[in-house]
């Protein structure tokens, strides 16, 4: 009898795909004796993606070492809700020092542990996409050309969220922040450069380099165990929505990550020592619209006193991506970027 | 307490002969202290060092601003810089040059001052002999030695090879010799030529 | 054994003795020969287990600092002035998590204008942000305090900074002392960390404290600052017996006891001022000297009881509060505030001016004589101050202040002190 692979998508963290696949392969949160090393009781929004991130990556983590993990947090949401005074969340060892200096720090922490000869113990740094790609980039990058033995995850939601929803140099063109708002000729945030984090730390030639979403636990789960294989400097860029930044609504969260990934706007792919060795395709390819139509934080690119113009630039920009890494390598029957049907 | 300060330009060692200068102090029981006044990493620019010896422990951190003797390591400061501020009329000026103190056209201003005190040493000629280098610290520390009798040159040999290890050390030494000899033929030159 | 050795090249071999196992380092002038030194010991296998870390700024190098303290490592770095305040953040960090760093500040100015050289205006920049600070008066005491240092923030789990004068001290060659392995290792044990970082006892470190308790956290530490001025005599008792000689301590006094004028200072300058004293008491002056060594915790009953007996005080700094006057004089003021004396204050050797005996001498006769002013800055040019004052009222456009005083002073360089 012929068989093949069937590919299991899911809905949600505990997926119909959990229960039919062999035990090895389910996810570290179907788990029950999984480590909870962020434990309920935090005091993340509804719907944060964060929250999500951070509990599937270092859970994944620590099932990876043993439970011999550190972790080190910038300030940011997850420091904040995870930490209300008097109360912690977190149930691994946890150091929290400054905003800017999450990779310095675990630098401190990896040398330590060297000195001592604790070689089991390992390092997780993590940040969001403001304390990672912009005050904290000057001590990511040293981390990296120094290779020290840390990963470092990055929790993008694309501005600085904690603080009030204000810019930053990760927040995509056209986004309406506090600090870029949807008003004038060029509403929202303008188009930059941009600032390619996961690129970026691929030109450090550090051993990995990986992007994930909160849309796809086994691919997140797998990439932070694939991460532990190495040692050195480790890069984890995770796009996590924010349904309070964005104006999406908190049931949307997984949603708004898998639209990301189908239209091209956050390529999925995994690299090591600076080559792209693997790009998670696109199902269905996936017209921008459907994607920043659902947050409110593109409102004003819709409806009356739209702006198609904008719409189309960045549906240039996701065409870029999908074409620079290949996210179309599948060709699924039926749908083409011509009738970019559903 | 003997105080020496010390001219030249970045580059030709300057600080490092006032740290000789100090170790080879140590090394007779004495207390030595020496310092620069410099600013950042720099070649060619006029560069100030410091050297104390005493009996007793050096607690001020002053620069010298009278100098008993003075070593300037380049010529071209002499109009450039104010070499000889706070120089006492009994004060040994030590110049690398290789013409005669006299010819340095410095005109009346050492008229007051001990002649026998004021003295040329061509350091940076004999470096090049010796060392292959222009490099004239060694050199003038063996003429400083010959003109004050202040340190002995076995101290200042001894303290060379401390600093510099193999054949730099020799070759450092050897310029202090040449340069303590050609000092010390003068001496006895100038003596002999005033008992004329 | 005794050595002639550079104040650099003392501490970095004596920071070596205290085993530290987590060394970063970024270049500052004047600390460069410090780390070069360490960097050398490190490499060579001498300093071993030890990481040595090339940082990439003196933000990271506090930081990383953190790290390996909090993980259970001995750390170490050393700063001066602009990286100072570049870390500055990390500094409180540091000091609010009680870590115990130890980290060697050679005094440098702080810019604008940029400035290499020695005063202490990047000590007093962090004087508030919970750290020991320790001013060493010689390169014996520099390298000495160090290993106090290690000591008294092991003990208290606070973090200490040694101060020394950058290029007076830092690149000074005089003889110093220098301890043997196992001396140290008899005053200083093994780091037992407060707290630790450890997968198999997890803990959280640096939480967020509200309004709550955030008063309460602080009043922590100042009761731990407090404990310092307590424990700093009783080690520098210990390392007295250990090593055989006086070095640190909350200050030293220098012919105070029958004293009708005391000058009060910290740092390499003691030893000038020093020099001033006894030439003046051979005129029939009683002139005393002190010198303050544990600048914070500041110890207010020490210095009351050291300036008790005298009829005015002088306090020579080499800082100053902008359009207020002295720091280390207002401390003085507060510690003797109900002592009937008459204080002046003189501020001296900014950005490496130097301070001559001469100088000391003529201001402290000013001093006896009734003659100095409540403030001073002291050998001030005049002349460039008044020519400066009258550009900018003349246009608006007068240019860089800076600028504009180097050409009115012509050829730097010929300038000694």
């Amino acid at each position: 009898m012929k068989s093949q692979p069937v590919r299991f998508y899911q809905v949600g963290s505990f997926a119909v795909g959990n229960r039919l696949v062999d035990k090895e392969e389910r996810t570290v949160q179907s788990d029950a004796s999984r480590s909870n090393a962020l434990d309920s009781g935090h005091r993340a929004c509804q719907g944060c993606g964060e929250a999500l991130g951070a509990r599937y990556a270092l859970d994944a983590a620590m099932r990876a070492t043993g439970g011999q993990l550190i972790a080190v947090n910038a300030t940011g949401c997850l420091e904040v809700f995870s930490t209300p005074y008097p109360e912690t969340s977190w149930q691994v060892a946890w150091l929290h020092s400054l905003f800017g200096n999450a990779p310095a720090v675990a630098t401190g922490v990896a040398a330590a542990l060297k000195v001592k000869g604790k070689r089991d113990v390992r390092v997780v740094a993590q940040a969001g996409d403001g304390g990672t790609v912009d005050i904290g980039f000057g001590c990511l990058s040293g981390m990296f050309e120094r290779n020290d033995d840390v990963l470092f995850i990055c929790y993008d939601n694309e501005a600085y969220m904690n603080t009030g929803v204000q810019r930053s140099g990760a927040t995509p063109p056209a986004a309406r922040t506090a600090t870029t708002e949807a008003i004038g000729s060029e509403p929202g945030n303008s188009f930059g450069q941009g600032k390619d984090l996961p690129r970026l730390a691929m030109a450090h030639g550090i051993a990995y380099v990986a992007t994930a979403t909160v849309a796809d636990l086994h691919d997140l789960e797998a990439k932070v165990e694939r991460a532990m294989e190495f040692h050195g400097a480790r890069y984890l860029h995770i796009l996590v929505p924010c349904p309070l930044g964005w104006g999406s609504a908190p049931c949307d969260t997984i949603l708004m990550a898998r639209l990301a990934h189908e239209t091209g706007l956050f390529p999925v792919f995994e690299a090591e020592y600076g080559v792209v060795t693997a790009v998670s395709s696109i199902r269905r390819y996936t017209p921008v619209e459907s994607y920043l139509s659902m947050q409110g934080r593109y409102a004003h690119l819709f409806g009356e006193g739209g702006r198609p113009d904008i719409v189309a630039r960045i549906q240039a920009i996701a065409d870029r991506n999908i074409s620079t890494f290949g996210l179309l390598q599948e060709s699924v029957v039926g749908v083409g970027p011509e009738t970019g049907s559903q | 307490m003997f105080q020496v300060r010390f001219h030249g330009r970045g580059g030709q060692g300057v600080v490092t002969a006032a740290e000789i200068l100090s170790m080879a102090a140590f090394a007779e029981g004495r207390h030595a202290q020496a310092f620069p006044s410099f600013g950042s990493e720099r070649m060619g620019a006029p560069v100030v060092s410091f050297c104390r010896i005493d009996d007793r422990p050096i607690r001020t951190r002053e620069p010298v601003m009278v100098p008993d003797a003075l070593i300037i390591q380049d010529v071209t400061l002499i109009h450039q810089v104010d070499l000889f501020a706070g120089l006492p009329k009994d004060g040994y000026v030590l110049v690398n040059a290789s013409q005669d103190f006299d010819e340095l056209q410095f005109g009346e201003f050492f008229n007051d001052f001990r002649r026998d005190r004021l003295r040329t040493c061509p350091a940076t000629e004999i470096a090049l002999t010796q060392l292959g280098r222009p490099l004239p610290n060694a050199a003038m520390l063996g003429a400083f030695a010959a003109l004050t009798g202040e340190i002995t040159l076995e101290a200042i040999d001894a303290a060379i090879r401390q600093r510099f290890s193999g054949t730099a050390g020799e070759h450092n030494v050897a310029a202090a010799r040449a340069a303590f000899h050609f000092v010390t033929l003068e001496e006895e030159g100038l003596t002999s030529a005033s008992t004329d | 054994m005794r050595r002639q050795i550079e104040g650099s090249r003392a501490v970095a071999e004596t920071v070596a003795l205290c085993r530290p196992e987590v060394i970063c380092a970024y270049p500052i002038s004047p600390q460069t020969h410090i780390i070069e030194a360490l960097g050398a010991i490190v490499k060579s296998g001498q300093l071993s287990p030890c990481e040595f870390i090339n940082v990439e700024s003196e933000f990271a190098a506090m930081s990383v600092s953190i790290g390996a303290s909090a993980t259970g490592a001995r750390a170490y770095t050393a700063t001066a002035s602009q990286g100072l305040l570049f870390m500055i953040e990390a500094v409180y960090n540091a000091a609010g998590l009680g870590l115990p760093i130890v980290m060697t500040l050679a005094n440098r100015a702080i810019g604008a204008p940029i400035n290499i050289w020695n005063d202490h205006s990047d000590a007093m920049a962090a004087r508030d942000a919970g750290w020991i600070q320790l001013f060493a008066e010689t390169n014996q005491e520099a390298a000495d305090l160090h290993i106090q240092a290690f000591r008294l923030a092991e003990d208290l789990s606070l973090p200490v900074m040694v101060c020394m004068d950058g290029f007076i001290l830092t690149h000074a060659v005089e003889s110093v002392d220098m301890p043997e392995q196992m001396d140290v290792d008899a005053f200083l044990p093994p780091y037992e960390p407060r707290q630790l970082l450890d997968p198999n006892d997890p803990v959280s470190i640096g939480a967020m404290v509200g309004p709550e308790a955030f008063e309460e956290v602080r009043y922590l530490s100042y009761l731990r600052q407090l404990d310092a001025l307590e424990r700093i005599p009783v080690l520098a008792g210990e390392f007295a017996a250990s090593f055989g000689r006086a070095s640190g301590g909350l200050l030293h006094c220098y012919r105070t006891e029958d004293a009708e004028t005391i000058v009060v200072a910290l740092g390499s300058v003691l030893g000038t001022i020093k020099d001033a004293a006894d030439a003046l008491r051979a005129t029939g002056q009683r002139v005393g000297v002190l010198g303050i060594t544990s600048f914070r915790p500041f110890p207010h009953d020490a210095v009351r009881d050291a300036l008790s007996g005298a009829r005015r005080v002088v306090v020579v700094e080499k800082a100053f509060s902008v359009g207020f006057g002295g720091v280390l004089s207002t401390d003085v003021a507060m510690a003797t505030h109900d002592a009937d004396l008459s204080l002046r204050t003189v501020i001296a050797g900014l950005g490496g001016r130097a301070i001559t005996q001469r100088s000391i001498e003529s201001m402290l006769a000013d001093a006896i004589d009734g003659r100095l002013e409540a403030l001073t800055f002291l050998d001030l040019d005049q002349g460039i101050i008044e020519r400066e004052r009258a550009r900018m009222a003349g246009t608006k456009r007068s240019g860089p202040t800076a600028e504009n005083v180097l050409r009115d002073l012509g050829t730097v360089a010929s300038r000694i002190g």
